[in-house]
């Protein structure tokens, strides 16, 4: 039985589980109708040129894991966590809450599951407001709103500034064979409120597990959201990961994905300003080898008055891995004084790596700046001379001009600690130990 | 210290340097001039270990032992450095990690371990002084919206900090201004003794005020064809090359 055969056929023993009154069992209705009838895209779909999904279809993974809370000891999982500063967490394990390792709260903010939001009469206010009225009735994203029930509920009231990062954690066990797990995230930050979120998909084992992620993001007027995405996962692991960011008047949203682990990969990220003087950021940074796959694809619609974005991915492909960078950008017809900044940069270093870099504007408005650039090379061999001639060997060298070529995205990290982790994930990735502390 | 015979090397199977014999010992300076095009920057290069030059044939032999065939990081490690005529920005490595990594990687070569913190920042301290560098300068990222004169005081400040044997500047006095033309003259003469050399490639008379050169050798076409003492320099700059074309004719 194919995956979508399987899937399909689950929904009906799953919508018994269903309370039949609540308003979201239609919206699930409805979205296992467009999957039901879309199924898996293809390649022949224009946004799914670069990235199959054939061999995850043809895999048997269990769609309902375990339902029962799984025990890990903290210090056997300690590395995922940001341990060296306070957070509040929010931690799964293949799909099911861990009480043991979340730190949880509802004191002033919410920081709690999306089960309970869902099920809980005093959230529905916020959930029939917010919850899937961002995120597109494609069929991947329907296909988690059918099967949704768990993940990260966020709710930051009006003029709330966070003091600490929320961490958002799903673990798989890989207890069973493979896996499939289908979070969904709910954020909702008020106005002028802030926030700092980090989320990580992380499996135990080499078990093959396939994530179907959804996270909505709203950010009210002025609202100020940093987000980060660490995708470090194990080499048999497979993630598509939709994140959509709904923006009111001068929020500023960011949004960093960095993309190191993984089989396949595949992040459809969506930012949407429905104010003036919104600001976006999209920043990524990519190294991968073997034959792993990591497609970016992004939208940014601009709808109002001077907004801007900035979108800066870098990536570094070795061996036989391959790269998708399709980078859209919208600007309606009333969108005047957009400022919007695409830059995709490529390093190739394996002459077997492959990139697609297909940078798309569309603008309707006469009175706007937008620029993208795209570069696709192999290390500078100057600055491999340059280095060299100092005493430093070639392979350090390489490591150090890789290190630099990605730098520059970490500049936009806000967390000391995250950016030292990253910086320290960087250099583990490209294999070398450098004569200095990143 | 440097022997060099017979040197041919090209690239992309144009040759440039066709027959080249310089002989540089431990105390000397040299200056190389000559127009452009002469094949000064190829020599600086090839002698470094640039990779891309096809060295066809002839010998570099450096300290006794011939280095035609070593890595640059391996000529580095034996006491070979060449100051950039266009030094390369690397951004998000600082001055200073990039002079450690230099210095650090330089010992392991030797077996030595790395140089420990305090004298490293002491040695930093002393350098930067010596060639009036600001110390925010050295936790910039390296060569990254420099200006020519910075890339150029930069250069000479990793000169100072790795101590080679063979110095080699190549034009390095371009991008100048008098002033800082004075410091990193300065410099490079603290930095002279009697068991080091220095090899001065420049298109001007201008820096050979301050570096006094021991021996000035002309190189046209890929050849070494007029040698001299410093009153070469001089006569070059008053009369340019092409009396020397003529009297080669």
């Amino acid at each position: 039985m194919s995956l979508k055969d399987k899937l399909v056929s689950s929904y009906i023993a799953f919508e018994d589980h269903l309370e039949p009154e609540s308003p979201i069992h239609d919206l699930r209705n409805k979205a296992m109708k467009v999957f039901e009838e879309q199924g898996f895209p293809s390649k022949k779909e224009e946004d799914w040129k670069y990235t199959s999904l054939k061999s995850l279809e043809k895999t048997d993974y269990s769609i309902f894991p375990e339902q029962q809370e799984k025990h890990i000891e903290f210090k056997d999982v300690k590395k995922y966590f940001l341990h060296d500063i306070d957070t509040y967490k929010i931690v799964f394990i293949d799909g099911v809450y861990s009480s043991f390792l979340s730190e949880t709260t509802h004191d002033s903010i919410d920081v709690c599951l999306l089960s309970s939001a869902l099920n809980k009469s005093k959230y529905q206010p916020v959930i029939e407001t917010y919850f899937d009225k961002v995120a597109t009735k494609d069929s991947i994203t329907s296909l988690n709103t059918a099967f949704a029930k768990e993940g990260a509920y966020i709710h930051i009231p009006k003029n709330k500034e966070v003091e600490k990062p929320i961490e958002i954690i799903n673990f798989s066990t890989g207890n069973e064979a493979a896996v499939m797990l289908q979070p969904r995230n709910l954020v909702v930050v008020g106005e002028n409120a802030h926030v700092q979120i980090i989320e990580r998909h992380q499996s135990l084992s080499e078990n093959a597990v396939f994530t179907n992620s959804v996270t909505e993001i709203f950010a009210e007027k002025r609202a100020y959201v940093d987000y980060y995405k660490i995708q470090t996962d194990n080499p048999s692991a497979s993630l598509i990961d939709s994140t959509y960011v709904s923006q009111q008047r001068e929020s500023n949203c960011r949004v960093h994905t960095f993309s190191f682990g993984g089989k396949l990969t595949r992040n459809n990220l969506s930012f949407y300003q429905f104010g003036e003087r919104c600001n976006s950021t999209l920043n990524g940074i990519t190294i991968i080898e073997d034959k792993q796959h990591v497609d970016h694809n992004t939208l940014v619609h601009h709808t109002a008055p001077n907004c801007e974005s900035h979108q800066d991915y870098k990536g570094v492909f070795a061996d036989k891995s391959t790269g998708v960078f399709n980078g859209k950008v919208l600007v309606d017809k009333d969108a005047q004084k957009i400022d919007a900044f695409q830059q995709n940069n490529n390093i190739l270093v394996d002459d077997r790596a492959t990139i697609n870099s297909k940078p798309q504007l569309e603008i309707f408005a006469d009175d706007v700046k937008c620029s993208h650039g795209c570069t696709i090379g192999q290390l500078d061999e100057d600055a491999l001379f340059y280095m060299r001639s100092r005493g430093i060997a070639k392979k350090e060298a390489r490591a150090l001009l890789m290190y630099a070529f990605a730098n520059s995205v970490l500049e936009s990290v806000k967390i000391p600690e995250l950016k030292n982790r990253i910086n320290k994930l960087i250099a583990k990735k490209i294999g070398v130990s450098l004569g200095f502390q990143l | 210290m440097l022997k060099i015979k017979n040197l041919h090397a090209g690239i992309e199977g144009k040759d440039i340097l066709k027959g080249i014999d310089l002989e540089v010992n431990a105390g000397e300076v040299h200056a190389i001039m000559g127009p452009n095009g002469s094949g000064k920057s190829t020599l600086a290069s090839v002698i470094a270990g640039k990779e891309e030059f096809e060295f066809s044939k002839g010998e570099i032999e450096f300290e006794g032992e011939e280095i035609s065939e070593l890595d640059p990081e391996e000529r580095a490690h034996k006491g070979v450095f060449l100051s950039f005529q266009y030094p390369i920005e690397i951004p998000g490595v600082t001055v200073t990690n990039f002079i450690k990594t230099a210095i650090n990687e330089t010992r392991k070569a030797k077996g030595l371990d790395d140089m420990p913190a305090s004298e490293m920042l002491k040695k930093i301290k002393e350098k930067a002084d010596m060639l009036e560098i600001d110390r925010k300068f050295l936790s910039r990222s390296l060569n990254q919206g420099f200006s020519g004169g910075e890339k150029k005081r930069n250069e000479i400040f990793q000169l100072a900090m790795m101590e080679p044997k063979l110095a080699i500047l190549d034009e390095t006095d371009s991008g100048l201004d008098i002033d800082a033309l004075k410091v990193v003259a300065n410099g490079v003469n603290k930095l002279k003794s009697k068991d080091n050399a220095v090899i001065v490639i420049t298109h001007y008379q201008r820096l050979l005020d301050y570096i006094i050169p021991d021996y000035v050798h002309v190189l046209m076409g890929g050849k070494i064809v007029k040698s001299g003492g410093k009153e070469l320099a001089h006569e070059l700059e008053e009369r340019g090359y092409d009396w020397i074309k003529e009297e080669l004719v």
